[in-house]
C-alpha cells in the first residue's frame, strides 16, 4: 500500500519533469517567458512555504528578499562577475537578513508578525528606490548578462529556460532534503505546538530563525534567477504587492505541501494567461475563483486533491473506541 | 541521605494579585513516584512550569540532581534529563504516532549539521517502534496523531515525555480525561517504567484511586501552599487534608 504509493509518486514527478522539459518545445518567446517565471516564482514561494507552511511563521517579506538577490546578482555580474559566483552571495546576503527578520518572531505571532515583515518589505523598497548610488533609484539597473556555461549560453529564451529548470530541480531536491529530515520535523512541531516542542528539547528559538533565513534565501534564489531573465530591475518589482502574490501561491496551492508552491505559482501566473480569451472579464474571473479558493479550501488545491482522493478511495480507519482496550491484551 | 534528584526550594509565583504558588518546597529522591494533588487552582500546574522553566517564578531555586537550573530554557531543562507533560493534550496532531515519538527524542542526538545532512529518522525508528510497542500503540505507528481518540492521544503525549530516556518525568493529569480501562493500561505502564529503567515520576492527577495506589508518597497542595505530605495511608487519614482538599467539595 505504502509501496504503491511511493511509486506512483515517482512516477508522477517523472511525468511532471518531462511535461516540463517538453513544455516550451515549439512555444514562441513569450510562452517560454512566462514558463520561466512560473518556475522562479515557485521557487520564491517553495521558500515561502517553509516558513509558513511547514514552520507556521507568517511573512510578507518574500519579495524583498527576492530583491536582495536580485540587486546583488545584477551589480555582481554587471561588475564582471559570472553568476555563478555572484549567485551564492546574494543567497548569503539573504540567509543573513532573513536571519535578522527571524528575531521579531521569536517575541510577535501571526498578525503583528505580518505587519513587522511587512513593514520590513517597506523598508528594503525605499532603500533599494532612495539610494540611487547603488541601486539606480527608480530607473533600476538594466543591461545584466545572461550567463553562459562553455558551450551551453543561455542568451537563447529556451535556453535559459532551461537553465532555470536545472536550477528548480536542484532547489527543489535540497528542499526535499529540508522538509524530510529531522529539521523539517521540528519545523512542523513549531508549527503545530512550539510549547510543548520546546519541551521536547527543540530550540524553537533556533528553528525559528532558520526557517525565515532558509525561505528567505530561496527567495534570494529566484531573485538571482530574475535578474538574467528579465534583464532590468526597478525597485517596483518587489513591492509589497509582490509579496502577497507570493504569499496567494503558497496558500492556493496548498500551504506545507510540499508541491503547492508550483502549483500555486502555476494557477498565479499562468490563469491569467490563460484566461485571457475572456478579455476584459478575466481579472474578474480570476479574482472570483481566488476568493472562492480561500475561502472554501483553505488547505490550497493540493488538499482539496487530497479530500477529493479520501473522498473517492478512504483509507482503511481503524475505529478508535475498539482499541483503546488494547490494555488488556 | 542520597542527594535528591529534583529538589525545589521556596518557590513563589504570582498572576496580578493571586498568589499562585507561595514559598513552596519539597526533595524527590531517586527512583520514587510522588503524587502532588489539591484541590482546582491550588497552583500544582503553575508549580510544574516554574520548575520545568515554562514559567519564571519571582522567588525560589530548583536543581535537578544537585545542579541549579533556575532560568534555564525549558528545552536545556529536557536535554538535562527531564521529562514532561502538560495539563492540555499536547501531540502533534498532523504528524504521525511515529513521527511525534521521534521527533521527542531527535534533539537528543548528533549535532544540530547532523540532524539536517543524517537519516531523515535520526536513527531513531526503532527504539521508538519499541516506545510505542512499550505503549501499545502498535497499531497506530502511522496514524495521524490528531486522529486518534483523546485516551490514545494522551498515551502518546506520555510516551512522548519517555523517548529521550530521561531520569526525571513530571506528569500533569495524565489520567484526565481518561476512561478505566486506559486508565489501567496508563497506570500498569507507568509502574512497569519505573521498575525498568529505575526513573523518578512526580505525577498529578485528581484521581484519588489511581494516586494512592500507584504514588509513594504524596504532597498535597491547598492555596499555593504545601499543606500535607507523607504515604497514601497518612494522606488519606490527615484531618486537614480532608478538611481542605475532600471536604472542599472536590
Ligand atoms: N497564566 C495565568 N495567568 C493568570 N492566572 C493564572 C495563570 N495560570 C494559573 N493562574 C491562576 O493560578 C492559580 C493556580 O492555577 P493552576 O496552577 O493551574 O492550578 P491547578 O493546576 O492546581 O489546578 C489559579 O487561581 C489560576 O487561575
Ligand atoms: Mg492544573
Amino acid at each position: 500500500m505504502t509501496l504503491n504509493r511511493s511509486l506512483l509518486t515517482k512516477i508522477a514527478i517523472a511525468v511532471l519533469l518531462l511535461a516540463a522539459i517538453v513544455a516550451p518545445i515549439g512555444q514562441g518567446n513569450y510562452i517560454t517567458y512566462v514558463l520561466t517565471s512560473w518556475l522562479v516564482f515557485s521557487i520564491a514561494a517553495m521558500g515561502l512555504n517553509l516558513t509558513l507552511g511547514y514552520a507556521g511563521q507568517i511573512s510578507l517579506a518574500q519579495a524583498s528578499f527576492m530583491a536582495i538577490g536580485a540587486y546583488t546578482t545584477a551589480l555582481l555580474t554587471l561588475a564582471g562577475w559570472h553568476w555563478v559566483l555572484a549567485m551564492p552571495l546574494g543567497l548569503i546576503l539573504c540567509f543573513g537578513v532573513g536571519l535578522l527578520l527571524g528575531y521579531p518572531a521569536l517575541r510577535v505571532k501571526g498578525h503583528l508578525l505580518a505587519f513587522v515583515t511587512l513593514a520590513f518589505n517597506t523598508l528594503v523598497f525605499l532603500v533599494l528606490r532612495n539610494e540611487e548610488w547603488l541601486t539606480g533609484g527608480t530607473f533600476g539597473l538594466v543591461g545584466m548578462p545572461r550567463p553562459d556555461f562553455f558551450i551551453f549560453k543561455t542568451m537563447k529564451q529556451l535556453h535559459f529556460y532551461y537553465f532555470t529548470l536545472g536550477i528548480t530541480v536542484f532547489a527543489s531536491l535540497a528542499m526535499w532534503g529540508i522538509v524530510r529530515s529531522p529539521w523539517g520535523r521540528a519545523f512542523k512541531a513549531l508549527r503545530e505546538n512550539p510549547v510543548r516542542a520546546e519541551s521536547l528539547g527543540v530550540d524553537t528559538r533556533r528553528i525559528t530563525l532558520l526557517a525565515f533565513a532558509i525561505g528567505s534565501a530561496y527567495g534570494g534564489l529566484a531573485g538571482a534567477l530574475i535578474t538574467p531573465l528579465v534583464q532590468f530591475i526597478e525597485p517596483g518589482s518587489f513591492g509589497l504587492a509582490h509579496s502577497l502574490r507570493i504569499l496567494l501561491m503558497v496558500v492556493v496551492g496548498g500551504s506545507g505541501f510540499f508541491f503547492g508552491p508550483f502549483l500555486g505559482a502555476g494557477v498565479v501566473i499562468l490563469l491569467p494567461e490563460v484566461l485571457r480569451f475572456t478579455e476584459g472579464y478575466y481579472l474578474i474571473i480570476y479574482s472570483a475563483l481566488v476568493i472562492v479558493m480561500l475561502v472554501f479550501v483553505p488547505s490550497g488545491l493540493i488538499g482539496l486533491g487530497g479530500r477529493l482522493r479520501e473522498k473517492l478511495w478512504p483509507r482503511q480507519q481503524v475505529r478508535g473506541d475498539l482499541v483503546e482496550g488494547a490494555a488488556q491484551k | 541521605m542520597n542527594m535528591p534528584i529534583l529538589s525545589v526550594r521556596n518557590i513563589e509565583k504570582s498572576f496580578g494579585g493571586i498568589r499562585a504558588v507561595r514559598d513552596v518546597s519539597f526533595d524527590v529522591q531517586k527512583g520514587e513516584i510522588l503524587g502532588l494533588i489539591g484541590p482546582n487552582g491550588s497552583g500544582k500546574s503553575t508549580l510544574f512550569n516554574c520548575i520545568l522553566g515554562q514559567l519564571k517564578p519571582e522567588k525560589g531555586e530548583v536543581e535537578v540532581q544537585g545542579r541549579k537550573v533556575s532560568g534555564l530554557r525549558a528545552s536545556q531543562l529536557n536535554k538535562l534529563g527531564v521529562g514532561r507533560t502538560f495539563q492540555q493534550l499536547s501531540v502533534f496532531p498532523k504528524m504521525s504516532v511515529l513521527d511525534n515519538i521521534i521527533l521527542a527524542g531527535q534533539e537528543h542526538h548528533g549535532s544540530m549539521l547532523s540532524r539536517l545532512f543524517g537519516p531523515s529518522d535520526a536513527g531513531l525508528t526503532e527504539a521508538a517502534e519499541r516506545l510505542i510497542s512499550f505503549f501499545r500503540l502498535d497499531h497506530l505507528r502511522d496514524t495521524l496523531a490528531g486522529s486518534l481518540s483523546y485516551g490514545q492521544q494522551k498515551l502518546v503525549d506520555a510516551a512522548m515525555a519517555f523517548m529521550a530516556g530521561p531520569s526525571l518525568v513530571l506528569l500533569d493529569e495524565p489520567a484526565g480525561g481518561v476512561n478505566l480501562t486506559m486508565l489501567a493500561h496508563l497506570k500498569e505502564r507507568l509502574v512497569a517504567y519505573n521498575a525498568e529503567h529505575g526513573t523518578t515520576f512526580v505525577v498529578i492527577e485528581h484521581n484519588m484511586e489511581f494516586v494512592m495506589s500507584l504514588c509513594t508518597r504524596v504532597i498535597v497542595l491547598a492555596e499555593g501552599e504545601v499543606i500535607a505530605e507523607g504515604t497514601p495511608a497518612e494522606i488519606r487519614a490527615n484531618p486537614k487534608v480532608i478538611d481542605a482538599y475532600l471536604g472542599g467539595g472536590a
